[in-house]
């Protein structure tokens, strides 16, 4: 102790009692303190921000320093495509996996330190509390990934900018930019669902980065069709649809939207079963 | 008040708490008491909602806990395992739980300065001491001023000085009207705290009656005697029919000390041993009749313990440990 207290406590300041059930915007306030006051919210974010931004950067540098190079006509050809798709998915392909590991993380470390019991005491109704930490979090995805989304392409369309001109005004490109945050924002909230199913850390960051990253590459060893009708139906890959303004044709069988849409579906199946076991299982 | 009823939890083919009943009035301290995997911490948890029963109910004030309106206004916990961020200060652990009571955030600083912690109350936890991680322990359990306080080991790791801080803080609750459940496996710490004991072993109630009855009917007592002549009156003692075995029983508080040398009588009355002594005039530094609460308890869940002849498991910080 580094602390001396006197022997006879003081007597226990009374509360009024509030004389209400404790509402939803309580319990959003709750969370967003949990979620603010760790450091790791901070740092996963700030490599969320370095990697996607820095990427796209250096991705689109690179592109440029090459272009019309030995090998890079196909390439070329495919960013004259769909170059707002290029420069989002630049970044974003690998900065993503940070938001994978914050949204595992955002339920996965209640458990590894024994908060859910504290969290669950004060909320004992579990499904407010799950639900709250899930608005929460996603107000706080959305708003930092749109911020990133935008970012990364000003400046990635910026270098670009010399070979293959593109602003937001062009067709479906401000709906790709704002939809690569929209993917993001269900992306962490698809993780966070994967955390409250499996409630381990390590395990968790592993199935989320296994089935966003993995997936898609097993799914590309199955014969023809099959493959891309499972492919295509994937959570990153139907996900990412929305970031895309002109997609390849040919390969998607879903259009931006509906792939989003599939994306969404993905992450609410997961959260119910999350919210399932949360209720039945003891805390 | 609470009101445990018929309550069965089974994991698997383990059987943790057995058809438990009691009733916790307020306005006194009752110990919760049992040895290790009694199922102490799991009742614990069951009346909490933390856990499900497989059967029968436990209430608080007449509801069960998840349809408390106001949980941490009506019920204040700390249970044995660890429930913090190690990484979030304690001011901030303090501050989201008032947050989803709708309490004001001075109410942190309150009950921070209550325990003692103000002055680490921006420091992360995971520095904190055990002691330090029960104050605060403490200090979640009263943030709501709750009606109903279930504390689940809460010397644990204290000094003397936070111990006789606790034992004065559960009396003054108690003398508030409160309702104070409190486990403890010190069972000289709950002779001196708790008014109403419940003594539980493997899951089934053995008693539940107040202290004092508990420790009268103990029958195996023992006597402190402190003689600069133990040996001849261990020999005297053993003559008579007596059993004398140098040194004191217990480590409790006034078992050590300079001076003479302490035997630990049983088998016979601490009166008994004052007539022995004088008929020999052997001169008596102390003779003290030993009638704890631990002998009863003992006695009590002999034929109960969880681990038989092993020896006692450390207390787990995990789920379902006690």
């Amino acid at each position: 102790m580094t602390t001396t207290t006197p022997v006879t406590p003081a007597r226990v300041p009374s509360v009024p009692s509030a004389g209400y059930r404790v509402g939803f915007g309580h319990l959003m306030v709750s969370e967003w303190t949990k979620i603010r006051s760790v450091r790791s919210t901070a740092w996963t974010l700030i490599l969320f921000v370095v990697i996607t931004i820095g990427f796209t950067a250096l991705f689109s540098w690179l592109t440029v320093a090459n272009w019309n190079g030995p090998h890079a006509g196909s390439r070329d050809a495919n960013i004259v495509t769909d170059p707002v798709g290029f420069v989002l998915g630049a970044g974003l392909g690998l900065g993503q996996l940070t938001l994978c590991v914050l949204g595992v993380l955002v339920i996965t470390t209640e458990y590894s330190t024994g908060v859910i019991r504290a969290s669950l005491l004060a909320v004992p109704r579990r499904l407010w509390m799950l639900a709250a930490k899930c608005l929460v979090f996603a107000v706080l995805l959305l708003l930092i990934s749109e911020v990133v989304v935008f970012g990364s392409f000003f400046i990635g369309s910026a270098i670009l900018h010399s070979h293959v001109p593109v602003s937001l005004s062009d067709h479906n490109v401000t709906r790709a930019v704002l939809g690569a945050g929209l993917y993001l924002t269900v992306l962490g909230l698809f993780s966070l669902g994967i955390g409250g199913i499996i409630r381990h850390t390590a395990g968790a960051v592993t199935t989320a980065i296994g089935v966003v990253f993995v997936l898609p590459i097993l799914s590309g060893l199955l014969p023809n069709s099959w493959g891309a009708h499972v492919n295509g139906y994937l959570p990153e890959q139907a996900g990412t649809l929305i970031g895309q303004a002109h997609p390849p044709s040919g390969g998607n069988v879903l259009s931006a939207w509906q792939g989003f849409g599939v994306f969404c579906l993905w992450a609410a199946v997961l959260l119910a079963i999350a919210a399932y076991m949360l209720n039945k299982r003891d805390a | 008040m609470i009101e445990v009823h018929d309550l069965t939890k089974r994991y698997g083919e383990k059987v943790a708490v057995d058809h438990l009943s009691f009733t916790v009035e307020p306005g006194r301290v009752t110990g919760f008491l049992g040895p290790n995997g009694a199922g102490k911490s799991t009742t614990m948890r069951l009346i909490l909602g933390l856990d499900h029963p497989t059967s029968g109910t436990a209430t608080i004030n007449g509801r069960q806990y998840r349809d408390l309106p106001q949980p941490l206004h009506t019920v204040g916990a700390l249970l044995e395992a660890k429930s913090v961020h190690p990484g979030r200060s304690a001011r901030n652990h303090l501050l989201f739980l008032a947050q989803s009571q709708g309490l004001p955030s001075s109410r942190v600083d309150e009950v921070l300065g209550l325990v003692g912690l103000r002055d680490v109350a921006s420091k992360r936890m995971g520095g904190f001491s055990l002691g330090m991680g029960q104050r605060l322990g403490i200090a979640a359990a009263l943030l709501g001023d709750p009606q109903v306080l279930l504390l689940d080991e809460p010397v644990n790791g204290l000094d003397p000085e936070g111990v006789l801080w606790i034992r004065n803080l559960m009396k003054q609750l108690a003398a508030d009207g409160r309702t104070i459940l409190v486990s403890s496996h010190l069972m000289n710490e709950m002779a001196v705290t708790a008014d109403h004991l419940i003594v539980i072993g493997r899951g089934k109630l053995i008693t539940e009656s107040t202290t004092e009855e508990v420790i009268a009917r103990s029958t195996d007592k023992s006597v402190r005697v402190r003689t600069p002549d133990a040996e001849r009156l261990a020999g005297l003692i053993t003559a008579a029919g007596g059993k004398a075995t140098p040194g004191a029983a217990t480590n409790g508080e006034n078992a050590t000390g300079n001076g003479a040398p302490v035997l630990t009588v049983t088998g016979m009355e601490a009166a008994r041993v004052g007539e022995i002594a004088a008929s020999a005039s052997i001169v008596l530094h102390e003779l003290t009749p030993m009638a704890s609460l631990e002998d009863a308890y003992m006695e009590l869940t002999s034929g109960s313990l969880e681990f038989g002849e092993h020896l006692p498991e450390p207390a787990k910080a995990t789920q379902g440990s006690a």
